[in-house]
């Protein structure tokens, strides 16, 4: 029998703190500025300057190494990695390795219906560097200083998951808790959420861990599970011919879906790192944390319960909707403004989510007021609207933040209660439609769904189908 | 009247009383440095219009009653590792060769506050690593009482320009000696504050938990006054303290009875020139007669002082020091093969060999490997000299020092032997490692006439013990300008022609 391999899996996860300024000096972190318009002599390096702590960034760090359950370090301390590469202007990056702000946490997952906890061996703050473009036509690099000094934390998990699927939702965990802190938005793609993979495989039972390697470059979730699977099977390749997995750091190219091994030179470095000179210690007492602390919103685990006891939502609902710090923002103060908390939820089970997905959209990109949502349920709910014109307007609603009941007044798509009307359109109906009404009374029911479809048609939609059908039936009977 | 020779306050007061204008005072510095640099060089630039311009306006400001301080329409040198908007900064370095700052320094704008009028820059050891302004790329600056002699560095620049009445004052910097041992061979006096006092921002670093600026000039009281102006707390600079008790000038008392002054045997036993030592103890007798309380003591660790000194500073040049790579600003090499070797190229061409030697041995210290045995020890070693420090202020106001072991060398015998260099700051550096104030005041001269000074440290925050004392000494003693004999002065400066041509 061939033998059976376990994967283990530690992360390193660097998230771009929401920071209006960068960490050392008072610079914009806004993205997408024209090159090197955000920058000053500290985020350029330039000789003589110095650097200052933002108080925000240790605020966020705090916030999120409380709600990942870490020791926070009472007295903390920045240290030099020294490097040398043109997107570092300074050649070193301040960072911290001796005493970082956050030790000894744990996040608690969910994958393949079993709990368990990764634990997050320390988080500590540092500054993002710049970027790099390379000029093809003249085989020049420039590089643009306006991410040098963003503010990032990253987190190190220790060696505690086993499959790709564990590692997303460890990913997604991270990104919900540092969503809800409104400490960063997490985007993988733009990169203010990143992830470094440390995996290694070893025999089943083993309890030896085996040579690691780092993979970078993993820029979505699914590059992310790829890159896992790819590693996974090259490694045990490797092992089950005979050849060692070498330690190293390897590139991942999702297009090739292939790693590659980054050259030694950039890999085996000695970073000399030593206490930053030009910072003085960060001193975190007791009331700070405890201000912290009284700040902390609702995570998605209180909520879950609060949404399943308040609110009677079915487990799976409140997981959905809860996934999202917006989503539930926006479910809650519907809920309570329109006080039909089931309808709101199915609102944003079916219709937001299915919306969101064909526009490729975040939950936190919603643009709708919750007002304006609690107003759309008390309308199909009371029936002033039936449900096609429900969706049509909350389709409008999504689109452009209408307010649904100036919409449905202006544009008259109240339902239609008049049972005169109703009733002379039906009689009109019949007799427009002499086959479909034989047919039906010959036995075929199908019939009646294209007199119901004439019916609807008449009224421009403003009728309630069902209350349609029904009219029919007894009008046929 | 002679302008050049008059001190910054008194100067400063002439010029409020309009008995002669801030362009006056500019034009006669400027027509004293063009005479005498060819033998000196003490300047790396000489800013003359700039100058001009600036003490036209701040004449303006005199006259308009916005500038009433002190030293409006002084004159000033500045140290070239001081970062000065516009004007160039090149550390003494060829790295920093073509570099113009796009701010000035905290300090520089401190004294432009008070109405200073920027002269120049002065020469230094390159990035000021080095003890007799040899090492910089601009050619070494020539002892002005002496000038077959070096006038100690790194701020020898400043501290030659101010002895040779090129300016009244000037500002230099000090890691482990830098203001205070030049001060000692030029028979100025010099102050190296509190760390902390003086905001680092705008100073091109070297070592950055050890490096402050301060000022050099004739007189105590012109020192006093200048650190009052530069001391200041500054949001740019994380390790600036707020300071309560910056009035500087308060102190200039003469008086020191029941002054209870240490003297640490280990400072004046072997090692020490005869001549220095003679004159630095007869200088202490002086203080004792005017009711000072003198004992000796034992400093303790002074022998560990240079290597902790030299494996910190070190370590954070090489980091400070990375920055320069060709990438954004100052020199380049031109013929280069890709980023590695245009890094390598650069970096070569650009720096000298004190400054790769000291980036050698602080990369060293930071390896891995390396870290615990060298960089944690000297780390713990300095801990350790700050509280015998602080046992021996707990006894004394101040401790007397030489500033240096002897007078000013002969130029071109200090570099053949480094490590011997590198002893010769055995008085200076831990006062930069335990973070004190420190005042060196001329206090006679030797055999072949050349300045002894006497280094005053006092503790953390002291710095008017050490100004109070320094003063009242310098109320027995006349302040000596060297003589700057013209024999020498052309001697010299043919000499010093010659290497103009061959740089």
């Amino acid at each position: 029998m061939a033998k059976q391999y376990e994967t283990v899996i530690g992360l390193e996860v660097h998230v771009e703190l929401a920071t209006k300024t960068k960490i050392f000096c008072a610079c914009s972190t806004e993205f997408g500025g024209a090159p090197n318009t955000h920058t000053c002599p500290v985020c350029t390096g330039m000789p003589g300057s110095l650097p200052v702590l933002n108080k925000q960034v240790v605020e966020y760090a705090i916030a999120i190494g409380l709600a990942v359950n870490c020791e926070i370090t009472s007295v903390c301390k920045f240290d030099r990695k020294n490097y040398f590469y043109p997107d570092n202007p300074q050649n070193y990056q301040i960072s911290q390795l001796y005493l970082p702000i956050a030790r000894d946490g744990y996040v608690e997952i969910e994958s393949g219906g079993a709990k368990k906890k990764v634990r997050i061996h320390e988080m500590h703050m540092e500054e993002d560097a710049g970027k790099l473009v390379h000029d093809e036509w003249d085989d020049t690099s420039i590089v643009d200083f306006n991410r040098s000094g963003v503010p990032l934390v990253e987190i190190v998990s220790e060696p505690d998951m086993r499959s790709a699927d564990e590692v997303l939702a460890y990913l997604e965990k991270l990104r919900m808790i540092i969503q809800y802190l409104g400490a960063s938005d997490c985007k993988l793609q733009e990169g203010s959420m990143r992830a470094d993979v440390n995996l290694s495989v070893r025999e089943q039972g083993s309890d030896k861990l085996g040579t690691r390697t780092e993979m970078k470059n993993l820029n979505s979730f699914k590059a992310i599970a790829r890159a896992i699977e790819g590693e996974r099977q090259r490694q045990i390749e490797l092992l089950e011919g005979g050849k060692p997995v070498i330690q190293e750091t390897r590139r991942w190219d999702d297009n090739k879906e292939y790693s590659y091994a980054m050259r030694s030179k950039e890999d085996a470095k000695d970073y000399r790192y030593f206490p930053e000179p030009d910072l003085v210690p960060v001193v975190i007492d007791d009331a700070w944390i405890h201000r912290i602390k009284a700040r902390q919103p609702e995570f998605q685990d209180e909520k879950i319960l609060r949404y399943r006891e308040e609110f009677g939502l079915p487990e799976y609902d409140a997981q959905i909707i809860t996934s999202s710090r917006r989503m539930a923002e926006l479910f809650e103060k519907a809920a309570y403004l329109c006080g039909k908390p089931k309808k709101v939820s199915n609102w944003l089970m079916v219709e937001t989510l299915r919306l969101l997905k064909e526009h490729g959209m975040e939950p936190e990109e919603i643009r709708f007021s919750p007002e304006n949502l609690a107003k759309l349920v008390n309308l199909a709910d009371t029936g002033s609207i039936n449900s096609s014109v429900a969706k049509e307007v909350f389709e409008k609603m999504f689109g452009e933040d209408i307010d649904p009941e100036s919409y449905v007044n202006e544009h008259g798509l109240m339902t239609v209660n008049d049972e005169g009307e109703l009733h002379a359109v039906l009689k009109k109906v019949i007799a427009d439609n002499s086959q479909a009404v034989s047919d039906y009374r010959g036995g075929k029911k199908k019939a009646l769904g294209a007199l119901v479809g004439q019916t609807m048609k008449v009224m421009k939609g403003k009728a309630d189908p069902g209350q349609v059908n029904q009219r029919l039936k007894d009008l046929l009977g | 009247m002679d302008i050049c020779s008059m001190t910054a306050l008194e100067l400063g007061k002439r010029i409020r009383q309009r008995e002669l204008s801030a362009v006056e005072a500019a034009e006669a510095c400027l027509a004293r440095i063009e005479a005498v640099e060819p033998v000196i060089n003490g300047f790396v630039t000489i800013d003359a219009e700039g100058a001009l311009a600036r003490a036209r306006e701040v004449q303006k400001g005199i006259d308009d009653g916005i500038f009433t301080g002190p030293l409006a329409g002084v004159p000033v040198a500045v140290k070239d590792n001081l970062c000065t908007k516009g004007v160039l900064t090149t550390c003494g370095s060829k790295m920093l060769g073509n570099f113009r700052p796009t701010f000035s320094a905290e300090a520089v704008r401190n004294l432009e506050k008070a109405g200073a009028v920027v002269i120049g820059k002065t020469n230094m050891d390159e990035f000021a690593m080095g003890s007799t302004t040899e090492t910089s790329y601009y050619g070494a600056t020539k002892n002005p009482w002496d000038p077959g002699h070096v006038p100690g560095g790194s701020s020898g620049g400043s501290c030659a320009a101010v002895a040779a009445n090129e300016c009244p004052f000037a500002l230099g910097s000090d890691t482990g000696g830098s203001i205070r041992q030049p001060s000692s061979f030029c028979g100025v006096i010099g102050i190296k504050p509190t760390y902390g006092t003086v905001s680092r921002y705008g100073l091109v670093a070297y070592g950055s938990s050890l490096d402050q600026v301060g000022p050099v000039a004739r007189s105590v009281s012109d020192c006093a006054a200048v650190l009052e102006a530069i001391a200041s707390h500054d949001k740019k600079d994380s390790t600036s303290i707020r300071r309560e008790d910056d009035d500087f000038t308060g102190a200039l008392v003469d008086e020191v009875k029941g002054m209870r002054i240490g003297i640490p045997k280990d400072y004046f036993g072997e090692g020490l020139d005869r001549e220095v030592k003679d004159q630095i103890l007869h200088a202490v007798n002086v203080l004792e007669e005017k009711g000072a309380l003198v004992e000796e003591f034992d400093l303790s660790l002074v022998q560990y002082a240079i290597p902790a000194y030299y494996v910190i500073a070190s370590a954070e040049a090489s980091s400070n020091l990375s920055r320069f790579d060709g990438v954004k600003y100052g020199y380049r090499a031109e013929n280069y093969d890709g980023l590695h070797n245009m890094y390598k190229m650069t970096r070569s061409e650009g720096f000298g060999a004190e400054v790769k030697r000291r980036i050698m041995l602080g990369s060293f210290v930071l390896s891995s490997g390396y870290y615990d045995a060298y960089y944690l020890k000297a780390l713990r070693t300095k801990a350790l000299i700050k509280r015998a420090f602080d046992s021996a202020f707990a006894r004394f106001d101040i401790i007397v020092a030489p500033a240096a072991p002897t007078t000013a060398p002969e130029l071109g015998k200090s570099l053949i032997d480094p490590l011997k260099m590198y002893l010769g700051d055995i008085y200076t550096v831990s006062v930069n490692l335990a973070g004190l104030p420190g005042i060196t005041v001329p206090v006679g001269q030797d055999a072949k006439g050349l300045p002894v000074g006497m280094q005053l440290i006092g503790d953390c925050f002291a710095e008017n013990k050490i100004i109070r004392a320094a003063y009242a000494f310098e109320q027995t003693r006349k302040y000596e300008a060297p003589g700057l004999c013209s024999d020498r002065i052309d001697a010299a400066a043919g000499e010093s022609f010659d290497r103009e041509g061959g740089r």
